[in-house]
């Protein structure tokens, strides 16, 4: 057995959950090497060889791979498995993954499983349904398993140690049906959502939008993200990118913060992979205290402001 | 311009999932079904689209049971022109052979624009639009927020990735996966919901289209997800803090 890790960075920096995603490898198989492609990509490199658990990182270092299309990233790989064998193929379950993966499955005619949150063996894996709803452990009968990983379901691998770079020629030629234009990044300088460590949310009980700037200070002190029910999402309050749950973004951070929000089953579904949840509302009976390890009936009017001065 | 949208029929989201006893999956009977909300945005948006002379026609498609006649007939509700249906016993089929029941469509149709939900919401896979543009040999364009025409030939689709938004071109034929800010869908009028009967679905018996539908994954077991502990009611923004700090220790 043998596992390939695709390595998701930005050209600068590899991200975070590539880590976890080794560490989800190592669970099936000890025998683990990494294919990081991009152009100019050294110290991306430099940083994914010190993985502990990496014995090879294979190197794409070539223009047509400065803009990360799924088209061209997909052919390299698959042209790369020609000549490897691996019986493992994983990547995080961001939008990365989520664009790239499903494509070398298809070449390879498997069918992949995404969401991996559990490896019970070689052959079979534990995945979330229904947002969360439910846990489907099920098993692979392709010959090659290709999976995307749920990171905040696996801690990082430590990186302290140094393995062997080989470096490839490319050998696929770029699509010339699809180009990248340009990237926006948020111009927020919070936290993503799908990443943040705590989140503080608002609903329908925060009024308007501009309440919104109550929670705004106080996810400005924690360093927190910030996100939304889908009634306030739905009333205008704050954009749709906001809106957390079942049809809108799945976090699992170590603190969700929930305020004026009753905890409708849509909402729930997106938050109950966090460490810890915490609600303010000043009915007693909305369902997000049962779900909620600390949950203080308060007016939120009142709470929000005594809980900024206490930070 | 033809455009192809996929639609699936799955439990409304509104609906508390419960799992089977027998752990074989979650319970399906006499539970209100809709169209995935993200097909929805994709409907809207081809119909979006028709309105502005950008697109031609729309055909609404959807793989499963009879019963998702009538999630077809939600679609053409909200302005689809006619429908197919690929009739299946088996309405759990994995993505890879979704996807290519609709490429044979897609072979008899040659729709220029195929769009459909970046995921349903059952069983979460976020994979068929991925893997049809792969069998189609065509571009994709995922977690759509914004579809503009280019020219004649193409689009430009903005996606929304992790951490910002990236604006890609791409030519015709291809397939669009919409995400949540694409659009909010329209609710369909009762004149359009009278129309909508009148309009022509086509239905078509998967084991005809000679693709191999068997399954690649066996479900061994569906489990409830285990249960968060219940937790404690706090008598202040004091006591919260300090919970938060010194126990659960997040802060």
């Amino acid at each position: 057995m043998k596992c390939l890790v695709i390595v998701e960075h930005d050209s600068q920096k590899n991200k975070p959950v590539t880590l976890n995603t080794i560490t989800a490898a190592s669970n099936i198989d000890k025998n683990i090497e990494a294919i990081v492609i991009g152009c100019k990509i050294d110290k991306v490199v430099d940083e994914i060889k010190k993985s502990n658990l990496l014995k090879y990182v294979h190197v794409f270092d070539h223009e047509n791979f400065e803009r990360q299309l799924a088209e061209n990233l997909s052919n390299c790989v698959v042209n790369f498995l020609n000549d490897n064998d691996f019986t493992h193929i994983l990547a995080p379950s961001s939008t990365f993954g989520k664009n790239l993966l499903p494509k070398i499955a298809t070449k390879l005619d498997v069918q992949q499983i995404s969401d991996v949150s559990n490896v019970i063996d070689e052959n079979t894996f534990e995945r979330p349904i229904y947002a969360g709803n439910a846990i489907a452990k099920v098993k692979s009968n392709d010959k090659i398993k290709v999976l995307t990983v749920r990171t905040t379901c696996f801690e990082p691998c430590e990186t302290s140690s140094s393995c062997e770079v080989i470096k490839h020629e490319n050998k696929t030629v770029p699509s010339d049906k699809v180009a990248f234009v340009k990237h926006d990044s948020s111009k927020s300088d919070r936290p993503e959502l799908t990443s943040a460590k705590i989140i503080i949310s608002g609903g329908r009980g925060l009024q308007n939008g501009e309440n919104f700037k109550l929670l705004e200070v106080i996810a400005d002190k924690l360093g927190a993200a910030m996100g939304a029910s889908r009634a306030a999402v739905d009333a205008g309050f704050v954009p749709n990118d906001w809106q957390v749950g079942q049809t809108g973004k799945i976090v699992a951070p170590d603190l969700y913060i929930a305020v004026g929000i009753s905890g409708a089953i849509q909402h729930i579904a997106g938050i109950k992979d966090s460490k810890f949840i915490a609600c303010i509302n000043k009915d007693e009976e909305a369902p997000i205290f049962n779900f909620s390890d600390y949950g203080l009936v308060a007016d939120l009017f009142e709470a929000l402001p005594q809980l900024e001065k206490k930070l | 311009m033809k455009t192809l949208v996929c639609v699936k029929r799955v439990i409304d989201y509104n609906v508390k999932i419960r799992v089977k006893t027998d752990k074989s999956g979650v319970e399906t009977e006499n539970v209100k079904m809709s169209m995935n909300p993200f097909d929805e945005i994709a409907v809207e948006e081809a119909v979006r689209l028709k309105e502005k002379g950008i697109i031609s026609e729309i055909v609404i498609l959807s793989i499963g049971s009879a019963m998702s006649q009538e999630t077809i007939r939600t679609g053409l509700a909200m302005g689809g022109d006619r429908g197919i249906l690929v009739v299946t016993e088996d309405i759990s089929l994995e993505p890879l052979c979704v996807a290519k029941v609709i490429k044979s469509i897609c072979d008899k149709e040659n729709p220029e624009l195929v769009i459909m939900g970046k995921q349903a919401i059952d069983d979460d896979f976020n994979q068929t639009g991925q893997i049809l543009s792969t069998l189609m040999e065509c571009p994709q364009a995922t977690f759509a927020s914004k579809i503009e025409k280019v020219d004649e030939k193409s689009f430009n689709i903005t996606r929304e990735v992790d951490g910002g938004l990236e604006t890609i071109r791409s030519e015709i034929p291809c397939v669009i996966t919409t995400d949540l800010r694409l659009n909010e869908p329209r609710y369909a009028s009762l004149p359009n919901i009278m129309k909508a009967k009148q309009k022509k679905i086509e239905e078509i018996k998967a084991e005809t289209l000679g693709i191999d539908l068997s399954k690649r994954l066996t479900i061994i077991e569906v489990n409830e997800p285990p249960e968060r502990k219940p937790g404690v009611v706090v008598g202040d923004v004091d006591e919260l803090v300090t919970k938060l700090k010194n126990e659960a220790k997040v802060i």
